[in-house]
């Protein structure tokens, strides 16, 4: 063992080995240990990560499920032809965005604010029972939310009770909230808020503890109120965090999920609430029409990844090294 | 957190804080809480109410946050049915046996990585740190797995998810800040890597995996779609997510005719409704986690902020 880690020292102080592929082999058999701890796991990793990729093919074919790879026929871009002039698609394409969109701005903004009034809690206990709490939606699935959201929502839900208590409406006049296909965008930023604010507020929460409390002091001096120091301290304090995260979320604009719409959305407000996964879901393993599918999951994730990669080194360049 | 809690200290003393904008303040403050606490868990406590309510008194509608005709025949029922029980069986299984191969083999792989001599060390990472950009999607996700056989299969349950690289991530950076000397004594005293790993490595990132348990556990058990996309044939293979979301969406589409039904028998005689059962499983299927999730906040909450800042 000691041999071991003496090899890999001088080795990394001798670049220039002789024989680079023979001092490999070596070493691999002297970490056979550490070999068979992972290999075994990269082998699963390209099984089920890498092969799938493969299958990207099938979005340039004329899919014959019958056929072996080498008889399918090849139909170029023409997929991706049909995909674009497909009006389903193209609605599903602006169902995402608009609904990462809308999570995007709604998410930030909820969960920095409710990291600022946490922090202005004095009163420990208090702190700690608001946050225990506000991570509780975080931990049930999209199922049993849905099936919240939805007696929330219903004509004798709580919603709709207090609308008539406060004279909004009158009785016989209930909304059927998940019928109106134009509020759905709304109803599923407003249960993404619901469910992940919490959860959300504890990279912030992180951050503020290292701010510098010196700088509360000083600010207190000069006569600064608690409003005040929230702004001008606060949330400069945390603002390369929130600077990360928001070029990193840019990255997922067309990851607007799958499960709240999938679970929430109806015949009535299909219009609103289909995006991609789902037409991949509707098109792929409903109708069968596979390239067609394969070829709306692909373009998703080739647009991710050329967004991801570009936030990424956005923010690299920005001085942030959180990022893989 | 702690940090945060001693950093408001000095502010105390000051006469600035007794002012009267500092009390609005921290009025407004303490009222906005509560309310958000309040739309947080009413949801919750009126599905409970409803599900300890007596089923014929629940279709008259107006209960809030206590039952009112408390009664435990909503659960009875669910649990006499066959296949909420196997339901909940396979969900219990399934989140017992996904978490430990997670945890098990995350770190295994994760201290492989995070030994600087391992010739493989970069390739694995890399290959790893890949598959968070590119994924085949659905349709070539469900190819593969009709194609190895998994369809109507447990460990489809298991398999694709065993590692994510989230996890591995998390677990490596903990890994490496444990002082390199206890691997060398450990190795001085003969023992192999998985001896290493095993004895003294593993015992040392129970923190860590406290965290990367709970969150494999709230996954698996949360799970439904896979088991819709790929087990949705073999009832004896459903989880109780899976048999909540047959419900909801049998009440979504048909819901005035089921409450029509629901009417049409007479109310003394019914015990069970839609509604009570739907009710009854949603909070069965929600329960387990809202009571784990508390004991391990110290936990996740530093997971969460190593994942999140440090990648």
């Amino acid at each position: 063992m000691e041999k071991n880690t003496a090899l890999a020292a001088s080795s990394m102080t001798l670049k220039p080995q002789p024989t680079g592929l023979r001092l490999f082999f070596k070493r691999l058999v002297q970490q056979r240990m550490l070999v068979l701890m992972s290999v075994p796991f990269v082998v699963w990793l390209f099984i089920f990560k890498y092969v799938p990729v493969w299958g990207w093919t099938i979005a340039f074919q004329d899919y014959q499920p019958a056929l072996p790879f080498k008889d399918q026929e090849w139909v170029g871009f023409h997929h991706f032809n049909a995909l674009f002039s497909e009006d389903r698609f193209l609605i599903a394409l602006r169902n995402t965005l608009a609904m990462s969109g809308i999570n995007l701005v709604l998410g930030f903004v909820t969960a920095i604010t409710l990291a600022l009034l946490l922090n202005e809690v004095r009163k420990v206990a208090f702190k700690r029972v608001v946050q225990t709490v506000s991570y509780l939606p975080h931990f049930i699935s999209w199922v049993v939310a849905a099936g919240i959201i939805q007696t929330t929502l219903a004509p004798d839900g709580i919603i709709n009770e207090l609308l008539k208590w406060f004279g909004v409406i009158d009785k016989g006049q209930e909304y059927l909230f998940l019928g109106k296909a134009e509020w759905f965008w709304g109803i599923f930023g407003a249960s993404s808020v619901w469910k992940d604010v919490g959860w959300n507020t504890i990279v912030y929460l992180a951050a503020i503890t290292s701010i510098d409390p010196a700088q509360y002091e000083a600010a207190e001096m000069d006569g600064a109120g608690r409003l005040r120091r929230m702004w001008y301290i606060t949330l400069p304090g945390i603002r390369p965090v929130i600077i990360v995260l928001l070029i990193m979320n840019i990255g997922y604009l067309l990851e607007s999920g799958f499960e709240p719409q999938y679970l929430l959305g109806n015949g009535m407000n299909v219009d609103y609430s289909e995006n991609i996964d789902i037409f991949v879901l509707k098109y792929g393993l409903q109708q069968f029409n596979f390239p067609l599918a394969t070829a709306a999951g692909m373009f998703k994730t080739v647009v991710s990844f050329v967004l991801l990669f570009s936030a990424n080194h956005l923010a690299k360049r920005m001085g942030q090294d959180r990022l893989f | 957190m702690a940090n945060s809690a001693s950093a408001p200290k000095p502010r105390r003393l000051s006469r600035r804080d007794s002012s009267l904008g500092d009390k609005i303040f921290d009025i407004c403050n303490y009222v906005l809480l509560t309310c958000l606490m309040i739309v947080t868990l009413y949801p919750f406590l009126n599905t409970l109410a409803v599900s300890l309510n007596a089923a014929s008194d629940s279709i008259k509608g107006g209960i809030h946050l206590l039952p009112r005709d408390f009664s435990l025949e909503n659960y009875k029922y669910v649990f006499r049915e066959n296949t909420i029980f196997t339901a909940t069986t396979i969900s219990v299984l399934r989140t017992v046996i996904g978490t430990i191969v997670t945890v098990f083999a995350s770190a295994m792989v994760a201290y492989t990585i995070s030994r600087p001599e391992y010739v493989l060390r970069k390739f694995i990472t890399i290959a790893f740190i890949i598959t968070m950009y590119i994924n085949g999607g659905l349709i070539p996700n469900y190819l593969l797995i009709r194609d190895l056989g998994l369809i109507n299969n447990f460990w489809v349950y298991i398999l694709p998810g065993i590692i994510g690289v989230f996890n591995l991530i998390i677990i490596r950076s903990f890994i490496e800040q444990l002082p390199e000397s206890v691997i060398e004594s450990a190795r001085i005293d003969g023992a192999g890597d998985f001896r290493t790993f095993f004895n003294i490595v593993f015992p040392l990132c129970l923190p860590v995996l406290a965290t990367v348990a709970l969150f494999t556990a709230v996954y698996q058990w949360n799970s439904w779609f896979d088991v819709f996309l790929y087990n949705s044939s073999n009832v004896e293979l459903s989880t109780l997510q899976y048999e909540l979301q047959k419900i909801l969406q049998n009440s979504n589409t048909t819901s005035s005719a089921e409450s029509a039904f629901a009417n049409s028998v007479n109310g003394s005689a019914i015990k069970v409704s839609p509604l009570s059962i739907r009710a009854t499983m949603t909070i069965v299927a929600a329960v387990p986690m809202i009571i784990i999730y508390p004991f391990l906040q110290k936990y996740f909450v530093k997971g969460m902020t190593v994942g999140g800042v440090k990648g």
